[in-house]
């Protein structure tokens, strides 16, 4: 009978976790108009998530563009298109690599970085102490942090995406030979600006709103030991990486179809 | 307030960055960058079929890209595909009679646009109409009528044979 009960519990939990998510998403979103008038705040956290984020995000870029470019040139040149080589990079990473991974690299980089640090600030009682202040942190501490996230995902999404077509252009072209014309004018030819480019940025806009408000979330719903921080960092990481995958499937069956 | 500016300078840069990477994307990887192609004029070809051909495709002549193709349309009243296709201006001294066939670069590759010049002393202008075109090969058209041949030999030689 334990088990059963123990399934019980796991399931009340698991959504009881996802109701307070969504109501503490509901409260992120009402505080944030305030947040704006405070411009400074999203200011600083723009630089903590989004700046700092960028050499990892265009270094990774760089070099999954360069394995996409040795691995598909390879099978490429065996059906003699090794020009299509700019092609089968630019797509999967405008529509898959370039947000997925970015959003992936965004949880680790900076997801881990804010769960700590709202979940630190819970055990050190400086939220309560805000509440105590009359000062809302999810209007004054949250959100800032939320709206930061949502918007530095895309931007670095793009910069990963732009980046690795380059790494794929100085494997391709500089490297193994493909003739350089060829190399943009199909990549021109076969990407569409709507279908694959906007797609891809809308994809990363949704991974950006769901791998910020789940750091958040982890930080602020965690148990305010230093055990409870560590977990809820590592629940961030797990999380988002399976939200994201998950989303991905989704918005791919119906984007792409 | 010196740490301010730079904090300030630094997510300008970065915003900067991640727009300007949509920017190139938008135009140097997608095909959002038509109005970036040189300047040319526009002539208009008429197929039985056009096969694969896109828009955006090359127009080559003796194997030199010279134009694009801009625009694929219908004809509903002679049953026949209308391309629009934009030669650069420097290419401004071709025949009067020349010819525009639709091939494929390699077996498996893209189809294009191979203009002939012809032997008028006229040259085309914007807007002029191809005359002497020529379709695209459709692989399947091609086996079928090569099986049809072979079905029709293999057959006359039986009756000659009776």
């Amino acid at each position: 009978m334990n088990w059963l009960q123990q399934l019980g519990r796991a399931g009340l939990n698991f959504f009881e976790r996802l109701g307070r998510g969504h109501i503490f998403l509901f409260y992120v979103l009402a505080g944030s108009p305030g947040m704006f008038i405070r411009f400074r705040l999203l200011l600083q956290q723009l630089f903590s998530i989004g700046v700092l984020s960028l050499l990892i995000v265009a270094v990774a870029g760089l070099f999954v563009g360069m394995v996409l470019g040795l691995q598909g040139y390879n099978t490429l040149v065996d059906f003699g298109s090794e020009e299509s080589l700019g092609v089968m990079v630019a797509l999967s990473l405008v529509q898959e690599l370039g947000p997925v991974l970015t959003a992936i690299l965004f949880a680790a980089r900076a997801g881990t970085s804010l769960t700590a640090e709202i979940g630190l600030m819970k055990a050190t009682e400086q939220l309560s102490g805000m509440e105590m202040m009359a000062v809302d942190p999810l209007q004054r501490v949250i959100a800032p942090r939320f709206w930061a996230g949502f918007i530095s995902v895309p931007l670095l999404a793009a910069i990963f995406s732009a980046v690795g077509v380059f790494g794929g252009y100085f494997v391709g072209v500089g490297l193994l030979g493909v003739d350089e014309g060829a190399f943009w004018s199909q990549i021109q030819s076969r990407v569409d600006f709507y279908d694959d480019v906007l797609n891809g940025i809308i994809k990363s806009v949704v991974f950006g709103f769901a791998a910020s408000w789940i750091a958040l979330y982890e930080g602020y719903d965690a148990v305010p030991t230093s055990e409870g921080v560590s977990r809820a960092t590592t629940r961030t990481v797990v999380h988002t990486s399976l939200v994201v995958l998950g989303l991905d499937v989704i918005m791919t069956a119906l984007m792409f179809d | 307030m010196f740490h301010n500016r730079t904090l300030e300078i630094s997510v300008g840069i970065f915003v900067a960055l991640g727009l300007a990477a949509i920017f190139i994307l938008a135009i140097k990887v997608s095909n959002l960058s038509n109005f970036s192609d040189a300047a040319g004029y526009p002539l208009e070809a008429r197929f039985d079929n056009i096969g694969g051909l896109k828009v955006q495709a090359p127009v080559t002549m003796a194997g030199v890209r010279v134009g694009r193709v801009e625009q694929i349309g219908f004809d509903s009243t002679t049953y026949e595909a209308v391309v629009m296709l934009k030669i650069n201006n420097e290419y401004n001294k071709l025949p009067l009679d020349s010819s525009a066939s639709i091939f494929t670069s390699g077996l498996l590759g893209e189809q294009y646009i191979a203009l002939e010049a012809g032997g008028d002393p006229e040259y085309l202008k914007a807007n002029d109409h191809l005359i002497m075109t020529q379709s695209a090969l459709v692989l399947e058209q091609l086996i079928g009528q090569f099986l049809f041949k072979t079905a029709a030999e293999g057959s006359d030689k039986t009756e000659g044979g009776q």
